[in-house]
């Protein structure tokens, strides 16, 4: 079963929405002064955008510094992007980037906090993929 | 004039001491956003315009005025009101930028009456606009909680709602005739004023959040049944007003389904669960899509959307990525 890392900052939707999904679940520091915490084995990322109107800094600079670690990469199954619709073609960005950078399936977006539907899908989707997404071995890092 | 005595130190403001990350980061968001009118080539929509019927160009008219009301209030009244509230001297500067963007968005649909419409229509409309019930309902309920000596928190929930809530009857109708492929240019002008709504929205609710958290816990359930009430109090008037404005060319009930979306969004945005249910907000594929174009819906769980296809990558030339 894949584990859950989030990163949510001030505004809180993300962490309302992992809050609903009922599942143990891993935050991703908002302050880079805070210690990154241990990786749940191979995970999810849920992961909101904050791209400007030209799409420029789409993915949070603390959710970058987490995947810039090799091994915290290997573990990642596949990436749910947040945003808002409002911003257009930058709506949910954060999961294209994150999708292409790492080469996993963006699985889900959702708006803001998200809806009771996205709630249902998502945990569906996550009961499921445990036999899809992350039933290819990785390579044991030492 | 004597003197009188100064309670506090006039203080400069030093972009380099930040309190709340936030007002920074909202700054850059809306100075890198910074556009104007002229730069949208209004006149292509002309032949566009011509196309429509009688009752369509009065319509969509009507529905631009409506917007500039509101867009008149918060930038002459809303913003400016919520300055004197600021927790920080960035704040306040951020409020400053938020009250101009309004003036501009004002200003923009006069650049579209001026392209596309005569005089006289535009000046009806106008009238029409200082007569109906509808319109003069809600900018008087949101006035009112942007008096003087207003609750400061009372002020931002309306804000939330004017700026995540009350503007999307009216957006509905540039966003239907983007998806029949008609005034093309007038929606890009449209999605960027959503854009920056979506941002003071964002941050005015974020504010609403802060301010919250210094509050007890009978204020905090005061200000939420104020909240609710008074979003049934605009989504009454809303109903009557898209009714009014649609119902003569059937598209009465899909705005309303887009109202309910929207309402639960600005509600989102002040940190409150959703009122209407998933099977109330409904709203058509083609206006999602007309409001964010070349992003589709992932669903790879269900299989729906594009699932596995990543869209071409762009903004991943962030120098954080280290590979």
């Amino acid at each position: 079963m894949a584990g859950l890392v989030y990163y949510s900052s001030a505004s809180g939707n993300t962490r309302r929405f992992v809050e609903r999904l009922g599942r143990a679940a891993v935050r991703i520091p908002v302050s880079p002064a805070d210690p990154m915490p241990p990786m749940p084995g191979r995970y999810v990322l849920i992961c909101p955008t904050y791209a400007d109107g030209e799409g420029r800094g789409a993915v949070p600079k603390q959710v970058i510094r987490w995947l810039n670690d090799p091994e915290r990469r290997a573990g990642l199954c596949g990436v749910i992007a947040a945003g808002n619709r409002n911003f257009g073609p930058t709506y949910a960005l954060s999961g294209r980037v994150i999708a292409d950078k790492c080469n996993v399936p963006l699985l889900y977006s959702f708006e803001l906090a998200g809806t009771s539907t996205d709630i249902a899908r998502v945990t569906a989707g996550l009961d499921q993929i445990r036999d899809q997404t992350c039933s290819t071995p990785r390579p044991m890092t030492a | 004039m004597k003197d009188l005595a100064t309670p506090r130190t006039p203080r400069a403001i030093n972009w380099n001491r930040i309190q709340d990350p936030k007002d920074l980061e909202v700054w850059n968001r809306l100075t890198a956003n910074f556009w104007v009118p002229e730069k949208v080539p209004l006149s292509n929509d002309v032949q566009s315009w011509a196309t429509l019927t009688e009752a369509e160009q009065r319509l969509t008219i009507r529905v631009f005025t409506g917007l500039t009301l509101l867009d008149t209030i918060q930038a002459g009244v809303g913003a400016p009101s919520m300055m004197a509230d600021a927790a920080t001297p960035h704040e306040e500067a951020v409020l400053c930028n938020i009250a101009f963007m309004e003036a501009v968005h004002a200003r923009s649909y006069s650049s579209i009456f001026s392209t596309l419409c005569s005089t006289a229509e535009v000046d009806e409309a106008f009238r029409w606009s200082e007569e109906n019930p509808h319109l003069q309902a809600k900018a008087r309920a949101i006035l009112e909680t942007y008096a003087p000596g207003a609750d400061p928190l009372k002020r931002k929930i309306a804000s939330v709602f004017l700026e995540s809530f009350l503007f999307y009857s009216g957006f509905y109708l540039p966003m239907h005739w983007s998806s029949r492929a008609k005034l093309t240019n007038t929606a890009d002008l449209i999605r960027l004023i959503i854009r920056d709504e979506a941002i003071h929205g964002y941050y005015i609710g974020l504010k609403f959040q802060r301010g919250l958290e210094r509050e007890t816990e009978a204020r905090r359930e005061e200000l939420k049944e104020f909240a609710f009430s008074l979003m049934f109090e605009l989504y009454g008037i809303e109903a009557q007003y898209a009714e009014e404005l649609y119902d003569g060319i059937g598209l009465a009930e899909e705005v309303k389904a887009f109202l309910h979306y929207n309402a639960n969004k600005a509600l989102m945005n002040l940190g409150y669960e959703p009122l209407f249910p998933p099977e109330a907000c409904e709203v058509s594929p083609a206006i999602l899509a007309a409001l964010s174009p070349d992003s589709e819906n992932h669903d790879f769980f269900s299989g729906s959307g594009s699932s596995y296809v990543i869209g071409t990558a762009v903004a991943t030339e962030d120098e954080d990525w280290d590979f």
